[in-house]
C-alpha cells in the first residue's frame, strides 16, 4: 500500500509583487480558479502522484473580528500557500516538481520573500514547509494511478454491459460476474486495461504509523492521573468561556460572496479554503490543539475508508496553525456545492464542527463544546462564508469523479477480483454497475 | 415565545393553491411611476390566508423582486438584508451553473428575467425583461377576465409597464407530459407544535412553519435571517420580531416565491420513450412512469406504506402515503426517478438507529456501511411548497406518438414554489438533487425530466437513465434528450399584508 502524504509551502508575499503573482496564478487556469492540467507554469497533469493541489493567497477577510475580544487588530504578512496531497513521500514530490517545473515555480515563488535565482528551490520549499495540526485522507492507500485504473475499469465494464445487454440479461448474478471477469481478463491481456497490484507498504511508514497508533493513548493513559484533574479544570473554564465569548453575526458582502462563487461548481468537487483567528487565552488554544490531535488520530487510524464520521464527500482536509498559533487555516476538497457541504457538516457532524471551530473568533456559542454552535444554521453559514478565502488556482487529478464514485469503483474492482462470492454478494456487486 | 399566525396578514398562496379557481394569469410588471405604483399597491385587494365561508371566487397575490423593491424606493439597507439569493437574483452566473441553467437553459436565452440586481447592465433590453413585481390573478371559470379588468383599472397603466402576461391553462391536475401532479406537498405546522430538535427517525411530511414563513422557527428551531428595522413611525404597521422584540420584522408572515418558466417538449418526450419502447404505447408509458416515479394516474411505483406517516392522510391522499424504505435497491422505483430525486423521503439517520447509543454510534460513523447508505441530506431541510400552473394545450401521449410533423403548440409549466430559505430549499433541490449528475451515488445522469444533458468537466455524457433490475444488470436508457427548457425565472419576495403596505407607503426608504 502506498500511503498518501501532504505538503504545504508557505511564502511571504512581497507586497509590490502581489498583483503580478495574482496574474501568474490566473494564467494557470482554464476556468475561474481551476488549473489547466497542462498549463505552462506547473503542468500538474504530468505529475502522476498528485491528487489535488492549490495555490492560495491567504488574505484574511476577518482581521477586525478580534476587536470584539478586546484584542488589537494585527497586521499579519500576506502569505502564499502551495499545498497538495500526493502518493508516497511528499519530499519526493517536492524534489520532483522543483526539478521539472523549476521555471514556473520560481516565477511564482519569486513574488515571495527570500527566493533569489541562486537559492536552491527544493531547499527553500523545504525550509518554508508547514505541517498540519490535523489531516484527513478519504481512502488511505488509494493512489492516483489506482483511481485512474479503476475508473477505466468501470467505464470498460459499463460499455461492455451496454453492448452485450441482450446476452447478459438471461444470466444469474454469479454468471454475470464470471462473464465480466473473463472480459476484463481478456482486456488486461490485450493491454487495454491495467489493474496494478498494490506496492508494498514502506517499512518506515509502517513503524511510524504503529508508533502513532500506540504512543498517544499510552501517554494519555500514563498521564491520566494528571490529565483528569487538569481536564476538569479546563472544562470548567471552557464552560465559562463558552457562555461569555462574544459571538459575531456577520453579513457577508454580496460582491465578496459572489466572488467566491465564481470559483465554485465548475467540477463536481470544490475546494474550500478558510482562515481565522484563534480566540485569546491558553484555554482556547490548548483545547484547539488537543481536539485537533484527537481529530488527526481518528482520521489516521479510524476514518480511513471513505467516511469521515458520516461524511462521504471529503477527499482531503487539513488544519494548519499560522503565526505562532494565533491564526488557523483549514483546507479541504469536497463534493457538491458549498451549501451542500455546510449542510452535511451541520446535520451530520455538527458536534465535530463545534468542538473544533468553537475555538475560533466569532463562532456561534456552543453548549458543552458539542451542542448548539453551528445549529444556528443561517448565521453559521454566513460566518463560514465570511472566513472563506478565494483559492486562486486549484487542481484535481480526476475531475468528474466524486469520493463516492471512487468508492464504487473500488468496490467494483474488489468484487471483480474476488473469486468466492455468495449469491447475495454477487447480486450486490452487479447492482454497482 | 412563539406567537400564533394571524392568517389575515399572510398572503393566501402560502395556505392555498386556489385549486378551485381554474383560471389564473400572472402579470410580470415593471414600475413606471413610483407614486402611481405605490398608490395602486396601497389599495390592492390582496387575498389573505383567512379561510372565509363560502370560498372566494377570485384571488390576487403580489410579490416583488429585489430590483422591484428598489424601484419602489425601499432602502438598500433593507433590501440587502434579504437573503443573498434574492438580492443577487436567479440569473447570477455562478448560480446558473449550480441550478443547471446553462446552454439552452441559460438566462441569456430567457424570455423574461435574467437580470441581476446590482450588475452594471450594458444591455437595456435585458433590463426591460426583468420584472419588478408579479401580480397573480386567480378566478373561478369564466371570471378571470372580468376580475383582471376591474382590478387593473385604477391607475394601473400609469403605474406599471407589462413585461409579460403569463397565461395558464387547466389540464385537470396533470402536468403537460400527462402525469398527475401536485400530489405531494409538505404539511405546514401552522400551530408550531412540532419538535424540530429531536433527530428524525421516520419520514414525516409536517414541516416547521419557519420553513415557509419568515419570522418563525425553522427546521433547526432557528429564525431565518431577514430584514429587521428600528421601531419608528414608518415601521409602525409592522409586527415585532420574535427573536428581537425591539426590532420590527419586515419579513414576518412573508416568504420567498420562486418562479420558473419551464417549457416542456411533450412530443419529444413521448417520441423518445416511444422509440425506446419500440413504438408500443403501453411499454412507453411504463418507461415514462419509471422516469417520473409515478404512473400517469399518480400511483407511486412502490407499495403504499401501512404505517402512519405524520402529515399524510392515508384516506384522503393515499397516493402520497409511501416511502422508499422498502426499496433500498431501487428496483421498484429507480433512484434517479424524478419523484425520488425531489423527495427521497429519507430521514436524519441511515438505518434507523435505536436509542441514544445507537444514534451516537451512527453519528460517529460506525453505522451501516453499505455503498448506498447515508448518501443524501435529510429531506426535512429541503422541502418546498409548489404552486405551479400549466400553460398551453393538452397533447396526449398517444397523439404525441402519432404526430408526423413537429408540434407547433406550446406546453409547459409556470413553476412556482414557496420557501423561507431559497438556498437551502429550492436551490438545494434544484442543484444537488435535480441537476446533479451525482445524486444518490448515481453517475452520468441528471433528472430524467428536467436534466439539461450538458457535459460536466471531465465527463461528456450526462444523458443516461438507469433502471435497476431485480437480481440482474440495470437497464440503461442512453441519450436522453432535453425535454424541459427554462425560458424565464426570478426570485420574488411574497410579503405579508403589513409589509406590502409598508413598502407601498414608504417615502424614499
Amino acid at each position: 500500500m502506498t500511503p498518501q502524504s501532504d505538503f504545504m509551502v508557505l511564502g511571504t508575499i512581497n507586497p509590490e509583487r502581489e498583483a503580478e503573482l495574482r496574474r501568474l496564478l490566473e494564467s494557470m487556469n482554464d476556468a475561474p480558479g481551476h488549473v489547466n492540467p497542462s498549463n505552462a507554469l506547473i503542468p500538474f497533469g504530468q505529475f502522476d502522484t498528485v491528487h489535488v493541489a492549490r495555490f492560495v493567497i491567504l488574505k484574511d477577510n476577518s482581521p477586525d473580528d478580534v476587536l470584539a475580544y478586546g484584542l488589537p487588530r494585527r497586521d499579519y504578512p500576506l502569505y502564499l500557500a502551495f499545498l497538495g496531497n500526493v502518493d508516497g513521500d511528499a519530499d519526493i514530490f517536492l524534489e520532483d516538481v522543483a526539478r521539472r517545473a523549476s521555471p514556473g515555480l520560481r516565477a511564482i515563488f519569486s513574488c515571495c520573500k527570500g527566493l533569489s535565482p541562486e537559492t536552491d528551490l527544493f531547499d527553500w520549499m523545504k525550509r518554508n514547509s508547514r505541517f498540519p495540526a490535523a489531516a484527513y485522507t478519504n481512502w488511505l492507500g488509494r493512489t492516483v494511478r489506482r483511481v485512474r485504473e479503476e475508473a477505466a475499469l468501470h467505464e470498460a465494464l459499463e460499455n461492455y454491459v451496454q453492448n452485450n445487454a441482450a446476452v447478459l440479461a438471461g444470466l444469474s448474478p454469479s454468471e454475470i460476474h464470471a462473464a465480466l471477469w473473463r472480459f476484463v481478463d481478456a482486456e488486461k491481456s490485450a493491454g487495454r486495461l491495467t489493474l496494478s497490484k498494490e506496492s508494498p507498504t514502506p517499512l518506515k511508514w509502517r513503524i511510524d504509523n504503529l508508533l502513532r497508533l500506540i504512543v498517544p493513548p499510552l501517554l494519555t493513559l500514563l498521564a491520566s492521573p494528571i490529565l483528569i484533574p487538569v481536564g476538569l479544570v479546563f472544562l470548567s473554564r471552557i464552560r465559562r468561556l463558552e457562555k461569555t465569548d462574544p459571538e459575531l453575526s456577520v453579513r457577508v458582502d454580496q460582491a465578496y460572496s459572489d466572488g467566491l462563487a465564481k470559483f465554485e461548481d465548475h467540477d463536481v468537487t470544490n475546494q474550500f479554503s478558510i482562515m481565522g483567528s484563534i480566540k485569546p487565552g491558553s484555554v482556547r488554544l490548548w483545547t484547539a490543539i488537543f481536539v485537533l490531535r484527537l481529530v488527526d488520530y481518528f482520521a489516521r487510524h479510524v476514518y480511513k475508508r471513505g467516511r469521515f464520521a458520516r461524511i462521504r464527500t471529503i477527499h482531503f482536509a487539513r488544519w494548519v496553525f499560522l503565526d505562532d498559533r494565533k491564526r488557523m487555516a483549514f483546507f479541504s476538497d469536497y463534493d457538491g456545492s458549498f451549501e451542500g457541504y455546510m449542510d452535511d457538516f451541520i446535520n451530520k457532524v455538527g458536534f465535530g464542527l463545534n468542538v473544533v471551530f468553537s475555538n475560533f473568533v466569532g463562532y456561534r456559542r456552543t453548549n458543552w463544546l458539542i451542542f448548539d454552535g453551528c445549529a444556528d444554521e443561517p448565521k453559521h453559514k454566513e460566518l463560514e462564508r465570511h472566513h472563506t478565502i478565494p483559492t486562486q488556482a486549484w487542481y484535481k487529478a480526476y475531475p468528474s469523479l466524486t469520493a463516492v464514485d471512487l468508492e464504487r469503483n473500488i468496490r467494483i474492482r474488489r468484487g471483480l477480483e474476488s473469486s468466492l462470492m455468495s449469491d447475495k454478494e454477487a447480486r450486490e456487486w452487479v447492482a454497482l454497475l | 415565545m412563539s406567537s400564533e399566525v394571524n392568517y389575515s396578514d399572510v398572503q393566501g398562496l402560502v395556505r392555498f393553491g386556489y385549486g378551485w379557481m381554474k383560471e389564473a394569469s400572472y402579470f410580470l410588471l415593471r414600475v413606471k411611476d413610483v407614486e402611481a405604483a405605490r398608490s395602486w399597491l396601497r389599495s390592492a385587494p390582496v387575498t389573505t390566508a383567512v379561510k372565509p365561508i363560502p370560498l372566494p371566487r377570485t384571488a390576487m397575490q403580489v410579490a416583488f423582486t429585489a430590483p422591484g423593491l428598489h424601484a419602489l424606493g425601499v432602502s438598500d439597507s433593507i433590501i440587502n438584508n434579504f437573503s443573498h439569493e434574492f438580492v443577487s437574483g436567479m440569473a447570477e452566473p455562478s448560480r446558473s451553473r449550480r441550478l443547471g441553467d446553462v446552454e439552452n437553459n441559460a438566462p441569456s436565452e430567457w424570455e423574461w428575467g435574467g437580470y441581476p440586481y446590482d450588475a452594471k447592465q450594458d444591455d437595456p433590453g435585458a433590463r426591460e425583461k426583468t420584472p419588478h413585481l408579479v401580480v397573480m390573478f386567480f378566478a373561478k371559470k369564466g371570471l378571470l377576465e372580468g376580475f383582471v379588468q376591474s382590478s387593473t383599472g385604477n391607475g394601473w397603466n400609469e403605474a406599471f409597464a407589462e413585461v409579460r402576461r403569463l397565461e395558464t391553462s387547466d389540464l385537470d391536475e396533470t402536468e403537460p407530459f400527462g402525469f398527475a401532479d401536485g400530489i405531494s406537498q409538505p404539511e405546514i405546522d401552522w400551530g408550531q407544535e412540532r419538535d424540530m430538535l429531536t433527530g428524525q427517525l421516520d419520514y414525516g411530511n409536517v414541516a416547521a412553519l419557519g420553513e415557509f414563513l419568515l419570522g418563525y422557527r425553522n427546521e433547526y428551531g432557528k429564525y431565518t435571517d431577514r430584514p429587521l428595522v428600528d421601531a419608528d413611525t414608518a415601521s409602525a404597521g409592522l409586527l415585532p420580531a420574535e427573536d428581537a422584540p425591539e426590532k420590527r420584522d419586515v419579513g414576518r408572515n412573508g416568504t420567498y416565491l420562486v418562479m420558473r418558466d419551464l417549457q416542456q417538449d411533450v412530443q419529444g418526450f413521448w417520441q423518445f420513450v416511444g422509440a425506446q419502447a419500440g413504438g408500443d404505447l403501453t411499454e412507453a408509458e411504463k418507461l415514462a412512469a419509471s422516469m417520473v416515479g409515478r404512473t400517469k394516474q399518480g400511483d407511486p411505483l412502490v407499495p403504499l406504506q401501512q404505517k402512519e406517516i405524520p402529515g399524510i392522510d392515508l384516506k384522503k391522499n393515499p397516493k402520497n402515503h409511501f416511502t422508499f424504505d422498502g426499496d433500498p435497491s431501487g428496483v421498484q422505483c429507480p433512484f434517479g426517478a424524478h419523484v425520488r430525486r425531489v423527495n427521497p423521503r429519507n430521514t436524519d439517520y441511515p438505518g434507523r438507529p435505536s436509542g441514544l447509543l445507537g444514534k451516537i454510534i451512527t453519528m460517529l460513523g460506525f453505522g451501516p456501511k453499505g455503498f448506498r447508505h447515508d448518501l443524501m441530506s435529510s429531506v426535512r431541510y429541503h422541502r418546498i411548497i409548489r404552486r405551479g400552473r400549466e400553460y398551453g394545450s393538452r397533447l396526449t401521449a398517444a397523439r404525441a406518438l402519432a404526430l408526423g410533423e413537429p408540434d407547433d403548440q406550446e406546453h409547459g409549466l409556470h413553476f412556482v414554489c414557496l420557501n423561507a430559505n431559497i438556498l437551502r430549499q429550492f436551490e438545494f433541490l434544484q442543484g444537488a438533487w435535480i441537476a446533479s449528475t451525482k445524486f444518490s451515488g448515481l453517475t452520468g445522469e441528471s433528472d430524467p425530466l428536467l436534466g439539461n444533458r450538458a457535459p460536466i468537466r471531465g465527463c461528456p455524457v450526462t444523458s443516461d437513465f438507469n433502471i435497476p433490475q431485480e437480481g440482474g444488470l440495470r437497464r440503461r436508457v442512453s441519450g436522453l434528450e432535453q425535454f424541459v427548457t427554462v425560458q424565464g425565472g426570478a426570485y420574488f419576495f411574497l410579503p405579508s399584508i403589513r409589509a406590502l403596505r409598508y413598502f407601498a407607503g414608504s417615502q424614499g426608504g
